[in-house]
């Protein structure tokens, strides 16, 4: 069984036992609710093979919002350590397991909640905003989805069987390297990002694909809604940074694995050559985060001031310019490295310029909620806390932008301060005003408005009082990962910030007590118009929930905001002359087993289990070529049965 | 200064877009029926130009802010003193720092004495993995990484004591790679270089080595001889030292 062996299981360390125990009631618990209720093959043929690009995308929203509470976990954990382990005090936490903690955080954070967040929205969002019936290859589509969740389970089983990485979540060489982490906890870190990862660059080709070559009749790329164009950058994006992202850690892997010397200390490696690397991959990936948000935002503001979005062609054309000057700003997270004051220089410059389209963006909204008719439902909360919150992490990005401001902030609690201001105020606020806002489409009921408020409330004023004490400790001098600190001094900010995450949890708490009983007063707040919101873009235009078709006919495009447009012009309820039938890809096991296969790969690989990670590559290889050359049945409507649906909706509509 | 002056260019434009952002949601909320509805308010040339133009500006002010800093405050640039600078070398090790005054022939462990005035220039380098050198109250920090030099010069300018540290992830010892920078007149920097001299403490390979191996919280120590060539063996990870420190493993 190569590593493994029951020392693997943490039973001497009371909390790791309890997280633990956690995870194998929770997913114990899962399994024998459905089989109780006898809910297996609903699950299957529904939810597990589905090939909707709407299925897909709720279940990588739900994916999302379980790691955000594991990730929460964590940050609270943290932030209780350092709450008492001032002074000569050791606080709760062991360095060896508080280090995992942070790791576990920002991998679970970053590639398990917002990375899945964003790849969610797009999947459910994109496809009919454009007007067509699904994305460009709905079974890869699947395959991408089902990766993405392996890597997800194996952070996961990280926590029972073995430990997790104690090297931050971009594992730098040389700490990472066997000579300094012996144990599995990198390789659970490294094996879970490769096949994730895999499974994120396929999505990307797969967007890409989507937007470039399926749009509705007449929508030309200056009538897309705004957040396909965003959509498209960010997959743009993650096709030209995930492969550095796949190379990078199969050269750290090579190193652990077969004694190669990429970035060791020893035989010529370097460990410089990692760090370029991977902020080549890192940095892009920021804005393959916040540009999907940035989207959000600009569909939220203009729906909602009842206005189309004052500047397109401006929101375009800054949206593409961030997405090519995201990849030349890499070196501004090593200043420190000691390059020379023109290389410094040129990247701090470099950095800076990113802030001119960014600008735009926000003098964008602004003039949009200007002269609007602004109505506060819950994704305007949120989107106008944004750009509050928002300027002010761009405003200590830029500081931090300037080199020898950096050389004494960099690693600081400030910069913690600082990217937790641009992912929380920018990619967490944008999903969640997403999330509010396509809700109605997903499920065809609204969600609860007053614990919808008190949930963005909770974050808002949360986020504040948790991150507001770190910028001032940077300044300080504080420097961050540290499991204790000597300084009595900054006790009292890392309590109030403490302070910060617990009300953040009551705002997590609001937001799961929104979603139950929203469900529960569904019927009083069904949507039978498909339009809730007024809203502009086509998405709107068809049912809440839409078929699996999502339009009986494809709609025919003839201005940006189309809806909007066929709303002002009568054209938006009137019923299509003819129905064409129409084929669908019918559903597919092929992500689920290969995922399969994929976890048992994974995990063979870490411990070292030769054999069966042959055995399950094999698995997984078979399933991946069994599928492709099938012959597929597609699904079939015909176009009596379309009608007659289709005529039902705009019945229901007139009545509502 | 440069936080300052930075912070400063950049708070024009930002707190009145924070104001105007909550100034224009408030005014035209859909029940203030005093607000025009534009709804054709949706471009406008002479905005636009102006919006891609402040943010522009204010970059192109920053930049500059940014260039002359970086030049100015370049780790690796020599101070402009009359003073002779102290050469000190660096060396980062699992989890403590020790640093060699190759000049004087003396060594320190997580502590280091430095005459008032003076320029000091750093050569640094780590033994293990990568870790940052850090004095807040003297400014820049600096990477330090095995098989490479990076070069850092400070001075301090008032006595005291000035805490360093580790600003670098570098393991579960992290925490505690702290060191005090003791700022001393040049008198009393020589009679402690005599001091230290007189001891009987040496730096031996094997003295080295015992260093080499992991532990947390060491206490302060000196040295009153050191090989002036050790920092080259440290830096080339080179026998006899790589070798034994990975037995030493």
């Amino acid at each position: 069984m190569g590593k493994l062996t029951w020392a693997a299981i943490p039973l001497d360390n009371p909390i790791q036992m309890g997280a633990s125990l956690f995870v194998v009631l929770f997913i114990g618990s899962i399994l024998a609710i459905v089989t109780w209720k006898g809910w297996w093959r609903y699950l299957w043929s529904e939810w597990l093979t589905s090939t909707d690009h709407k299925r897909i995308g709720v279940m990588y929203v739900l994916l999302a919002l379980l790691m955000l509470l594991r990730g929460f976990i964590d940050a609270i954990m943290m932030r209780s350590q350092l709450a008492i382990a001032a002074g000569g005090a050791q606080g709760y936490l062991p360095p060896e397991h508080y280090d995992q903690i942070f790791s576990a955080h920002g991998t679970i954070m970053i590639f398990f909640m917002a990375m899945p967040f964003m790849v969610g929205l797009m999947n459910f969002v994109v496809p009919l905003q454009l007007g067509v019936r699904d994305v460009a290859f709905p079974v890869l589509n699947a395959v991408s989805l089902w990766l993405t969740a392996t890597g997800a389970l194996l952070v996961n089983v990280s926590l029972v069987v073995g430990e997790f990485a104690r090297t931050g979540w971009l594992a730098y060489p040389p700490l990472s390297e066997l000579q300094f982490s012996p144990g599995v906890g990198v390789d659970y870190y490294l094996w879970s990002l490769q096949i994730a990862g895999v499974g994120t660059l396929l999505a990307g080709i797969n967007f890409v694909t989507t937007i470039l070559k399926l749009r509705a009749p007449g929508m030309g790329y200056m009538r897309m809604p705004v957040f396909c164009w965003t959509a498209l950058a960010a997959n743009l994006l993650i096709v030209a940074a995930f492969p550095i992202l796949t190379a990078t850690l199969g050269m750290l892997l090579l190193d652990r694995y077969i004694g190669a010397h990429f970035f060791t200390n020893d035989a010529g490696g370097n460990a410089m050559l990692y760090f370029n690397l991977i902020w080549a991959w890192g940095h892009p990936e920021v804005y393959i985060l916040i540009l999907p948000a940035f989207g959000i935002f600009s569909e939220v503001i203009a729906t909602f001031s009842g206005k189309n979005l004052f500047g397109y062609r401006s929101m375009v054309m800054a949206t593409m310019a961030i997405c090519i000057l995201s990849f030349m700003v890499w070196l501004h997270h090593f200043f420190t490295m000691g390059a020379g004051a023109n290389v410094n220089a040129f990247f701090g410059m470099m950095t800076m310029i990113i802030a001119i389209p960014t600008g735009v963006k926000v003098f964008n909204w602004l003039f949009t909620l200007y002269g609007g008719r602004i109505r506060f439902e819950v994704p305007v909360l949120w989107s106008i806390g944004f750009m509050v919150t928002f300027v002010i992490g761009g405003l200590t990005g830029v500081l931090m932008a300037v080199p020898p401001a950096d050389f004494v902030l960099h690693n600081s609690v400030f910069l913690v301060a600082h990217f937790h201001n641009v992912i929380i105020g920018g990619v967490l606020f944008g999903a969640m005003a997403g999330y509010n806002y396509w809700f109605p489409k997903v499920f065809g009921f609204t969600l609860n408005k007053r614990l919808g408020q008190l949930s963005f409330w909770c974050w808002l004023i949360g986020f504040y009082l948790a991150f507001m004490p770190l910028y001032i400790l940077g300044l300080f001098g504080m420097t961050r990962r540290m499991q204790h600190y000597a300084n009595t001094a900054w006790q009292p900010y890392l309590v109030v910030a403490e302070v910060g995450a617990i009300v953040i949890l009551v705002g997590i708490l609001a937001t799961i007590a929104q979603l139950t009983v929203s469900i529960r007063t569904r019927a009083r707040h069904r949507d039978l118009t498909g339009d809730p919101w007024n809203g502009r873009t086509l998405e709107w235009s068809t049912a809440s929930p839409p078929p699996r078709y999502n339009f009986a006919v494809m709609p025919r495009v003839e201005s940006q905001d189309a809806f909007a447009y066929m709303k002002q012009n009568g054209t938006a309820a009137v019923p299509p002359g003819e129905y064409e039938p129409i084929e669908l890809p019918s559903n597919s096991p092929n992500g689920f087993v290969t995922a399969f296969f994929a976890v048992i790969t994974g995990f063979a690989l870490i411990w070292h289990i030769w054999w069966m990670a042959i055995g399950a590559l094999a698995g997984a290889g078979v399933t991946l070529l069994m599928f492709g050359w099938f012959e597929r049945v597609e699904l079939k409507i015909s176009a009596e049965q379309l009608a007659k649906d289709d005529r039902a909706r705009l019945s229901r509509m007139s009545v509502a | 200064m440069i936080l300052l002056n930075a912070t400063g260019i950049m708070l024009v434009v930002v707190a009145p877009v924070i104001v105007l952002t909550l100034a224009s949601a408030w005014w035209y909320r859909a029940s203030n029926k005093r607000a025009t509805f534009r709804p054709e308010l949706v471009y406008s040339g002479s905005i636009e130009l102006v919006v891609w133009s402040i943010p522009a500006m204010v970059v192109m002010l920053l930049a500059g802010v940014a260039w002359i800093g970086a030049h100015d405050l370049d780790p690796a640039a020599k101070l402009n003193s009359d003073v002779a600078p102290v050469r000190i070398e660096v060396v980062s090790l699992d989890w403590k720092w020790l640093f060699i005054y190759p000049d004087l022939r003396v060594a320190t462990v997580n502590q280091l004495v430095v005459p008032v005035g003076a320029p000091i220039a750093f050569t640094l380098t780590s033994a293990s993995v990568m870790n940052a050198f850090f004095v807040p109250q003297l400014g820049t920090q600096i990477y330090t990484m095995p098989g490479m030099s990076t070069h850092l010069n400070l001075l301090a300018a008032h006595p005291g004591d000035y805490p360093g540290l580790s600003s670098h992830f570098s393991g579960d010892g992290f925490s505690d790679m702290h060191f005090v920078v003791h700022a001393v007149p040049a008198s009393d920097f020589d009679s402690w270089r005599a001091q230290v001299r007189r001891g009987t403490a040496v730096l031996s390979t094997s003295a080295y080595l015992e260093l080499t191996r992991p532990s947390k919280n060491l206490a302060p120590q000196a040295y009153a001889d050191v090989d002036p060539t050790l920092y080259k063996y440290i830096l080339r990870q080179a026998a006899p030292m790589a070798a034994a420190s990975s037995e030493a493993k």
